[in-house]
């Protein structure tokens, strides 16, 4: 069991957890996930690492209560445990030598994910900076621990209750208009979001690098549930990615296979409180 | 407790039979399919048995078994006595009594099966039920073993990992299980299916390996989380990696993508692992179409099929391009399979799965075939017939024709040998790999072959480890 250490509600759709898991944190890069388990029974759900403490043994993940095992983690607390964390799964990030200016784009609870592979590049010395998106002020998350090691932090909302309006993607067109230099674009967040930081990265031809969340059972490169087709091969987004090159994805695709349990997912989140009982009933 | 006495053999020609659900009830359900012997039963067919002075059938047991005696104390009615000698040698009775495919193995060297019109003894069924009576009325004693210090990591908690734990791990060694899933039993779990192997029994015979003080841990993916150089590092006096051969293929043909293709592994995951046949009751969903096909003919493209019958589907097709003749799948099985009403679609080859504009299945296009000379493995190559193709209209297409072995382990162990294929080199009298102290076997070196064989591998590569860490 993994005890939960420390748990921040962001907005009314995400929170933040800091959780035991030593093993992890000790081997943990930027760019890798987890998969977790809430329960007995429950589900296995893949989650970018956020942040890590290799000290404190501890990995901190952002999640958005969307469905079923998400609210059921969201129920839980300090001091209470998951059933089961595993990690770190999916390659590390690869930098590419010789960047000089990088930017990372992220939308909703991307954050996470963008934090530690700008940390991590920051660390080398590669000056970065970042652009934010959320749909109102409240969806921006981490604005002040990006600040702590990037040149800029750059914010767009949908409505313009904070920073520039408009999407993520609005801000980095302006900055390529301006003249800004990026060797390299670091995209993560909903797929359409990344699919559209990719429409503009390709016209310049500037590397984008996304990090794709398909629908996932093991993780381990078993089953393939999470197959994705870049530059026209099939691949395993747990064990081959999850970062890919975006200029080459197949993002309707993605979209797609994303659509597969909709249906499913919608019953057992409206059914949740029944589904409790009956796996409580069966421990 | 009786002596076993000189008997009389029982030259009946045909086995008892073994009672099973009826085949229209058991194929929507997902209990067990053959139901066992009952005391009276076994101990009849027990003295089929000549207690032959030459034993071929012991020659057939991968892992030795001691077949004859084990017999007679069925005949004396002596369980207990039987289960006793049958540990001595195979540490998952349960388990192997009902996957193995004895009819190429023990039972298929039985003297009583070579007489025409003759079945051999039923060996694997009365090993099934000696470890069903155990668990059932046996009495439990914790076994006591004097520990020698020695500490061993074993990767992978399938038979192959779980056989060498345990074999170790009575002889005194600390073992250590890491295992990447939630749950132990590697295919034996995620794989074969509720309905020829309980996982209640899975999870007693793990646990009987357990009691030797076998340390299990899940979680934790060697490669990933922690590497064998790291295990080594760790104070491990030795490795063994029976990692298995999960990395599912795919036929590569368009449309593989599209949703409702999923592979075996994925779909026996969703299933077994996750209980996904209790979806709603369980939230991990699995997702089938009225009609469903399964392409491949092996043991899991059988237990796909007649999963996807149970959860429902109407109209269930394997589809292998080769003839009936050719199918890997265990006779036993495909025999199981047709009386369920899962129908067969031989020299059939699909080519293409086809989509709708939502990116959903909605039909395969297969290219019929014929026979043509043998190939290199003295099959028959499948040739296209030109011309003949036709649909299938799905919603469901499962692929199920075969693993390799998972890439992880020797992309993150240097000086790990490997064939082309990913198959881990050994050397096969001691199972130890190109790297010193780190043995390996099952299916991480074979690619996908049995649970017996697996557990042969994990047993003989305890008995090297143990000649070499004590200095035999």
């Amino acid at each position: 069991m993994y005890k939960i250490v420390r748990k921040e509600t962001l907005n009314d759709a995400a929170f933040e957890m800091e959780i035991e898991a030593p093993m992890v944190a000790r081997k943990c890069e930027a760019g890798q996930f987890v998969i977790l388990r809430v329960g007995e029974d429950g589900e296995r759900i893949p989650l970018t690492i956020g942040d890590f403490d290799r000290e404190k043994g501890t990995i901190t993940i952002v999640v958005q209560a969307v469905g079923f095992s998400t609210k059921q983690l969201e129920k839980l607390g300090v001091g209470d445990e998951v059933t089961d964390f595993v990690g770190p799964l999916g390659r590390p990030t690869e930098f590419h030598d010789g960047l000089k200016r990088v930017v990372g784009v992220c939308g909703g609870i991307g954050a996470a994910p963008v934090y530690p592979q700008l940390k991590a590049l920051a660390e080398k010395g590669v000056k970065v900076d970042v652009i934010i998106g959320g749909r109102e002020a409240q969806y921006v998350l981490w604005a002040d621990k990006f600040k702590t090691f990037c040149d800029h932090v750059y914010i767009a909302t949908d409505n313009g209750e904070l920073g520039t309006k408009g999407f993520g993607t609005t801000v980095l067109q302006q900055l390529i208009d301006d003249g800004v230099k990026f060797d390299e674009v670091i995209a993560i967040g909903p797929v359409i979001m990344m699919k559209n930081v990719v429409k503009v990265t390709k016209p310049y031809n500037i590397p984008t690098s996304v990090s794709l969340n398909p629908i996932m059972v093991d993780g381990t490169g078993m089953c393939g549930c999470c197959r994705v087709t870049v530059d026209g091969q099939t691949k395993f987004a747990c064990v081959d990615g999850p970062d890919f090159d975006g200029l080459n994805v197949d993002f309707d695709e993605l979209m797609e296979r994303q659509r597969f349990f909709k249906k499913e997912e919608k019953y057992v989140d409206e059914h949740a409180d029944r589904i409790c009982d009956l796996m409580r009933g069966a421990e | 407790m009786a002596d076993a006495v000189r008997r009389k053999p029982n030259m009946a020609k045909e086995k008892v039979k073994m009672p099973e659900q009826d085949p229209n009830v058991r194929n929507s359900n997902f209990e067990e399919v053959a139901l066992g012997y009952t005391k009276e039963m076994a101990m009849e067919e027990a003295t089929r048995c000549l207690d032959c002075k030459k034993p071929f059938c012991m020659e057939g047991c991968p892992v030795n078994v001691p077949i004859p005696r084990f017999i007679e104390q069925v005949v004396a009615g002596n369980f207990e006595k039987a289960y006793e000698i049958i540990t001595e040698e195979n540490a998952l009775p349960a388990i192997t009594g009902r996957v193995c495919p004895q009819e190429n193995q023990c039972e298929g060297k039985c003297v009583r099966g070579r007489a025409k019109g003759c079945e051999s003894v039923g060996i694997g069924r009365l090993e099934r039920f000696v470890a069903d009576y155990h668990r059932e009325h046996g009495e439990h004693k914790t076994p006591h073993v004097e520990k020698n210090g020695k500490k061993v990591a074993v990767v992978g908690s399938g038979p192959a990992g779980i056989t060498c734990a345990g074999e170790l791990a009575r002889r005194g060694y600390d073992v250590h299980v890491f295992e990447a899933l939630h749950k132990t039993g590697g295919v034996l779990s995620y794989g074969i299916p509720e309905f020829r192997l309980p996982k209640t029994i899975v999870q007693a015979e793990a646990d009987g390996v357990a009691e030797y003080g076998v340390d299990f841990e899940t979680n934790v993916v060697v490669g990933r989380t922690i590497t064998v150089d790291e295990l080594e590092e760790a104070g491990y006096d030795a490795v063994f990696v029976g990692s298995g051969a999960g990395l599912p293929r795919f036929q590569g043909i368009p449309g593989e993508n599209l949703n409702g293709v999923y592979s075996a592994n994925e779909f026996l995951t969703r299933v077994n692992l996750m209980k996904g046949y209790m979806f709603p009751d369980r939230p991990t969903p699995v997702k089938i179409s009225p009609t469903v096909c399964v392409v491949g003919a092996g043991n899991v493209a059988m237990d796909a099929a007649r999963t996807a019958k149970r959860l429902g589907a109407e109209n269930v097709y394997i589809v292998y391009r080769r003839s009936e003749e050719e199918a890997p799948a265990r006779k036993e099985e495909i025999h199981h399979a047709k009386e369920e009403g899962i129908q067969f679609k031989f020299l059939t080859n699909p080519i293409a799965v086809n989509g709708d504009e939502e990116g959903w299945v909605k039909s395969i296009t297969c290219q019929e075939m014929q026979l043509g000379e043998a190939d290199a493995s003295g099959r028959r190559r499948p040739v296209p017939v030109e011309g003949h193709t036709f649909e299938i209209e799905t919603g469901t297409f499962i692929v199920a024709i075969g693993q390799s072995p998972n890439p992880l382990i020797r992309q993150t162990t240097p000086g790990l040998d490997t064939q082309k294929w990913g198959g881990i080199i050994v050397n096969e009298e001691t199972m130890e790999t190109s790297r010193d102290s780190v043995y390996a076997g099952g299916d991480a070196v074979t690619g996908a072959a049995t649970v017996i064989l697996a557990m042969g591998a994990g047993k003989k590569a305890a008995i090297a480890i143990d000649e070499k860490l004590s200095g035999k």
